[in-house]
Order: structure tokens, then sequence, then C-alpha cells
């Protein structure tokens, strides 16, 4: 095999990649909900400078949280539904390896354009400027750690009844230490305290995250093709 | 390769009834298997049991080489080719995308054609596809987004990943059902083609195989 | 252990007469606990409501004690793929469920005299609510997926899912509370705890360990007889022949 031809796993990743943005553009509709619930906040908590700029560290970072799990639902969905799952499972990587790419595409296609709003969206909210540095690094890797997770409720609730709450619903709890130790390195940024230690524990987590819960998705994969 | 599957006393489940039981068959290099039958009666299921998709509730499913048995996940992974009723190609994408992605995904290199219904050409790399595309008449819609085609073109697109990568057992469930007469007959000769060149072929369908194949049928009991 | 558990029929068998056992040591347990939790002497700090404690804690503690039990029972279930392990892992998340809302309603309730707020974003409070949520994650999954054995598989792979999170949860949400708040609030169960407070508090949990075992056995018990009755053998639908071999 020459070196040119792609590995199965890299073009699946390309073809993940351009499905993305092809019809529809999924990307952009998850960074405009984003902006959308952004600028419900003021709208919400009144929009007085002092009051938001307490809060906006730690709402740009929750928003985030909710817009990623938001686009999870068509993770798997349509390759289960068209029967490419199907396919997909006689190659010769196993199902946790598909999880793996999907995730991956997911998250250079959404999690990372996604990470590029954070920051905007916080300063817009009144933080200071100097957190867009670290609030970039912590919504790039707790992105990381959503898409991951997340593939895991995705598989899960294949071919269940009401799949997109139900996705939230499962995956919402494991998603509790990427939201603190993200929230604790953005917010030690926007006091002007250290932030790397946080940043560091959630670098960990999205790494354990990213080697673990492709088995659990993929475990989910061949559950959910009968 | 791939040189012989076997059943042995399978039972399939379905939403919790049992299909059938103690179904059993073994099918050697060049044969092929027409599997008969009303809907509802498990053919898709029997099938899905084969690619090791759905798992059976009692009984075997074995795969073997000329060299001996082989393990059952590393046989479906290396050497099955899967056409479901869902054709699992996307309408965003061009057709020729679509096969090449497939055909690297299932192993490539294509099938090496020679008369038919293309011009005989290497199995290298970049132009390998091109014949294939040629055989199921689908040249000028390489690059026409898969959504533009109509349903038989579709239906021709999925049936050339069987060409697209060379493996030796085919698993088609209706593989003719959209096509007219023309294309039923190019197929069916391809089927030939693929039974001559010692591949297996176990197919469900409506009406009969264009090819000699043994029948299994499944009827109410 | 594990060649009784293998076997329904079996288990069935031996767990019949350990119900009526484990039901007696149950009530005995409860009826000493509660004796024991109304006569130990007021806290010196928290007066009466100190009594909370001796509802709310085993609660929490049976709370995550089920989660591992299910926890244990799926991963049976994944790996050896075995109808028992299924039905008990079921059988143990809404009891589990059930628990770790105890927990939680009455940790509101001890909240109010000793934080004075009906909810406190406490680390410990916080993580039983976390626990809770899984449970209600695992508990809806079973019920959207319709058919039983999918449904088993991909709960049982979220339990497992859940059990290895669970310690990181803990971990981060401990780690968030002292970030957040000095370590002020009064510790439930600090390091210097009386003899008379600790005497209802082993008797009640080991009253709840027995409540729960004794519930568990029922509800795998009705799983088994459940499924029994779904499964009645019945004829195969469809007979299959096949054509001899081609001329």
């Amino acid at each position: 095999m020459s070196a040119r031809r792609p590995t199965p796993l890299l073009a699946l990743f390309l073809r993940d990649m351009q499905l993305a943005w092809a019809g529809g553009g999924g990307p952009l509709l998850a960074g405009a909900f984003y902006l959308g619930v952004a600028a419900l906040v003021p709208l919400s908590a009144g929009p007085s400078p002092e009051r938001l700029a307490a809060m906006a560290p730690g709402l740009a970072w929750l928003v985030l949280a909710v817009a990623s799990l938001l686009s999870l639902e068509r993770l798997f969905e349509p390759d289960w539904e068209d029967g490419a799952l199907d396919l997909l499972a006689q190659g010769r990587a196993p199902l946790a390896a598909v999880a793996a790419v999907k995730a991956a595409a997911h998250w250079c296609a959404t999690g990372a354009p996604l990470a590029l709003l954070a920051p905007a969206a916080a300063v817009a909210l009144g933080a200071p400027v100097r957190i867009a540095g670290p609030m970039l690094a912590a919504a790039l890797l707790g992105g990381l750690a959503f898409a991951y997770l997340g593939a895991i409720g995705a598989a899960l609730s294949l071919g269940a009844r009401r799949g997109g709450l139900l996705i939230a619903v499962l995956v919402l709890p494991l998603l509790v230490p990427p939201v603190i130790f993200g929230a604790a390195a953005v917010e030690a940024a926007a006091l002007g305290g250290p932030w790397l230690p946080s940043l560091a524990l959630l670098a960990a987590y999205a790494l354990l995250a990213v080697a673990a819960a492709p088995f659990a998705a993929g475990a989910g994969l061949r559950n959910a093709l009968g | 390769m791939i040189t012989a599957v076997s059943a042995e006393a399978l039972a399939l489940d379905r939403a919790g009834r049992r299909l059938f039981e103690d179904l059993s068959f073994h099918l050697r290099p060049g044969e092929a298997i027409a599997l008969t039958g009303p809907n509802g009666a498990g053919k898709t299921s029997l099938l899905r049991a084969i690619a090791g998709l759905l798992r059976p509730a009692a009984g075997q499913i074995r795969f073997a080489s000329a060299q001996g048995p082989l393990e059952a996940d590393e046989a479906r992974a290396s050497a099955l080719h899967w056409l479901g009723s869902a054709d699992g190609l996307k309408g965003s994408r061009t057709a020729a995308a679509e096969l090449r992605f497939w055909s690297e995904w299932t192993g490539g290199p294509p099938v090496r054609l020679s008369g038919r219904g293309g011009p005989e050409r290497s199995g290298r790399e970049g132009a390998g596809l091109d014949p294939v595309l040629d055989a199921f008449g689908l040249s000028s819609q390489a690059h026409t987004e898969v959504r533009r085609l109509s349903t038989g073109q579709r239906r021709r697109l999925a049936l050339a990943r069987l060409l697209a990568s060379f493996r030796p057992l085919w698993l088609l469930d209706e593989p003719l059902a959209p096509l007219d007469a023309r294309w039923r007959t190019r197929v069916g000769e391809m089927m030939h083609a693929h039974l001559d060149e010692g591949g297996l072929i176990i197919a469900a369908v409506h009406d009969t195989l264009p090819i000699g194949a043994r029948e299994l049928r499944l009827e109410s009991a | 252990m594990l060649t009784v558990l293998a076997n329904p029929a079996r288990f069935m068998a031996v767990s019949r007469p350990l119900v009526p056992v484990l039901g007696a040591a149950t009530a005995l347990l409860l009826a000493v606990g509660t004796w024991l939790s109304f006569t130990a002497p007021p806290d010196y700090q928290q007066g009466n409501s100190v009594r909370m404690m001796f509802v709310h804690v085993p609660a929490a503690y049976m709370g995550l004690f089920a989660y591992a039990c299910m926890g244990g029972a799926s991963f049976a279930g994944l790996v050896w793929r075995h109808a028992l392990a299924d039905a008990a892992a079921k059988a143990a998340a809404p009891l589990g469920a059930g628990f770790t809302f105890l927990a939680l309603v009455t940790g509101s309730l001890w909240g109010k005299p000793m934080w004075g707020a009906w909810w406190v974003w406490d680390a410990r409070l916080t993580s039983v609510l976390v626990l809770f949520l899984l449970y209600l994650g695992y508990l809806a999954l079973h019920a959207a997926v319709e058919d039983e054995t999918r449904a088993a598989r991909a709960a049982a792979v979220l339990a497992l899912a859940g059990l290895i999170n669970l310690p990181v949860v803990k971990f981060s949400v401990d780690w968030w509370n002292t970030l957040h708040q000095p370590a002020s609030l009064l510790r439930a169960d600090g390091p210097s705890v009386a003899p008379e407070i600790l005497a209802p508090l082993l008797v009640m949990s080991l009253a709840y360990t027995c409540l729960f075992g004794v519930l568990w056995l029922v509800r795998t018990r009705a799983e088994v007889w459940r499924r029994r009755a779904h499964s009645v053998r019945r004829a195969p639908a469809m007979r299959a022949t096949l054509t001899p071999e081609a001329a």
C-alpha cells in the first residue's frame, strides 16, 4: 500500500469534516445558537456592567457546554439511519475507532469554531480582555472532553425515543468535572490569578475522555446495530 | 480469503419472537444462495446475523479459508461486502467521492474489470475506480451529488461498491429491486464473474436471481 | 457465588429463603436504630437536628453503595452476557435513585437549621445531586430503548461510564468547593464523633444495607419472574428449507 493512499480512518475523518460543513452548515448553526443564548444573558440578568462582568466568564463557559451538547444529536444518527453504520462495521477498524474518529471530526468541525467564539462572547459580556487566551485554551480542551463524553450519550441513545433530550440527560452529569475545571481556569484568569493548574486538570480530564470514551461509545454503536 | 461460510443450528429472535431455529447451510466457493420468503420472514435478519450485525439467539456462523477456520470478526472485517436496503450514501457528496471512501474503508484495490463493460485497466490507485463507475454506467455522473441521482443510479452506485474493492463474500439485500431489465442482466453478469473467481453470494430476493443459486426458503411454519 | 448467580433457577431457589431472613433483620435493625436515634443525646452545637444525620448519612451511603452494585451487575452483564446480571442491575437502579433522593431531601431539611438555607452548594450535597442525575440518566435510557436486551446493554455501558466518572466528579466537586468556600462549614461527620452518636449511625447504616439487600432481592426475583412470563417458548414463526445442491 503506497503512502499516498489515505488510511481508512483518515478517509472517515475527512468524509465527516466535509459532511459537517455541507448541507446546512451544522457548525454555523451551533455558533449562531451560542451567540443567541449569550445575547439572552444580559436580557435576563439585566445589563448592569458590574453584575455581568462578575458572571461573564462562568456564563460564557456554561453556554459553551450547552451549545456543544446540542450539536451532538446528529453525531451518529445520520449514519445509523441511512445504513452507513452497517457498512462502517464491516471495515478493518473496530467501532471504538470509528467513534473516536467521528468525535474528533466533530470537535474539529464544531468544537473548535465554538471555542473561537467563546472569548469574544465572554469579553462582550464584560469579562476583562486578558481572559481571551485562557478562555480559548479552556474552550478547546473542554470542547474535546464534551465531544468525547457526548459521543457516549449519542451512541447509547441511538434508536431510543426522544433522542436529543435523552443525550443531554445522559451526558450532563458526566460533564461536571470539565465544567468545574474549565470555569475555574477562566475565573482565575479573570481575577488575574494562576489559571494554569486548573487548565492542567482540564487537559488531564480531556485526555482521559479521549482515551476511554471511544470504548463506551463503540459498545453503544455495536449495541445499536441490533 | 474466505472460501466457505456455514450456519449451524442457527436461531434468530426479533422483537422477543423466535423467527426460526435450527437453520443450517454450507456455502462453498463459486456458490450462491437466494433467500426467499414473504415480508417479515427474517431474510434481512439472517443476512444481518451473517454480517455480525445481529447476534443469533442460538447456533453458530462459521467462516473458513483454504487454510482452515477463520475467526469470525476477522473474516467479516476483511472479506465481506454488505449491501443493505439502506444504501448508506450521503446526498451531499459526489458519486465518485462516496465510491472512493467506501473503497478505502473496505480496503481496495478495486476488482480488475475485463470485458465487463469497461476496458481493462490496472488496479493502481487514482484511476482505479473509473472503470468501476463506467461498468455501472455512472461515468458521466461521477461528479454529481448523490442526491441528484435517480433511484436506479443510486442503487447502481451502491452496487459499484462490490467491485470498488475485492472481497469474496457478498451479502445482498434485494440487490436488484429498483433496476430495469437491462441493468438486472448486467448485474447478473457481474455476479457470475464474481462466482467464477471463487466468490460467494448470499442474496435476499423476491424474484429469482439471474444466476444459478440454491434457494433457501423461509415460510410460515 | 458466581456459579449460584449464573443460573437463574438456582438463584431463585437460593434467594427465596433469604428474603424473609433479611426482611426480619431489616425490621429489627430499623427498630433498634430508630430507638437509638431518638435516645441519643442532642448535639451541643446542632441540638436535636443532629438526629437528621441518622437518616441522611446512611441514605447517602446507600445511594453510592447501590450504584456500585448496579455497576458491578452491569459489568457482569456486559462481559458474561448473563440475563440475571441485567435483571439485577435494572432492579438496583430505582432503589439507588430512591436512597439518593432521600439523602437529598433530608440533606436539604438538615441544611435549614444548620446553614439557614434549604439548599447550600456544599461539596457533599452537590456530589449526591450529581449521583442522582446519573441515576436519572440510567432510568431514562432504560425506559427509552424499546428492545429489552438492547436497553439493558446500553444502560450497562452508561452505568460503567458513570462509575468511572464518579470518583472524578467527587474530586472535582471537593476541589471546586475549596476554591469557592472557606472551610468554615460544619462537617457532618468530623473527626470526633461521640460514641453515643456513632452507635445509632452504625446501626442505621446496617439497617439500610439490609433494607437495600432485601428490596434488591425481591425486585430481582420479580424481574426474573416477569421475563419468564414474557419468554414463554413459542414455536418459531418460520420454517426454513434449503433446495439441494444445484446440479
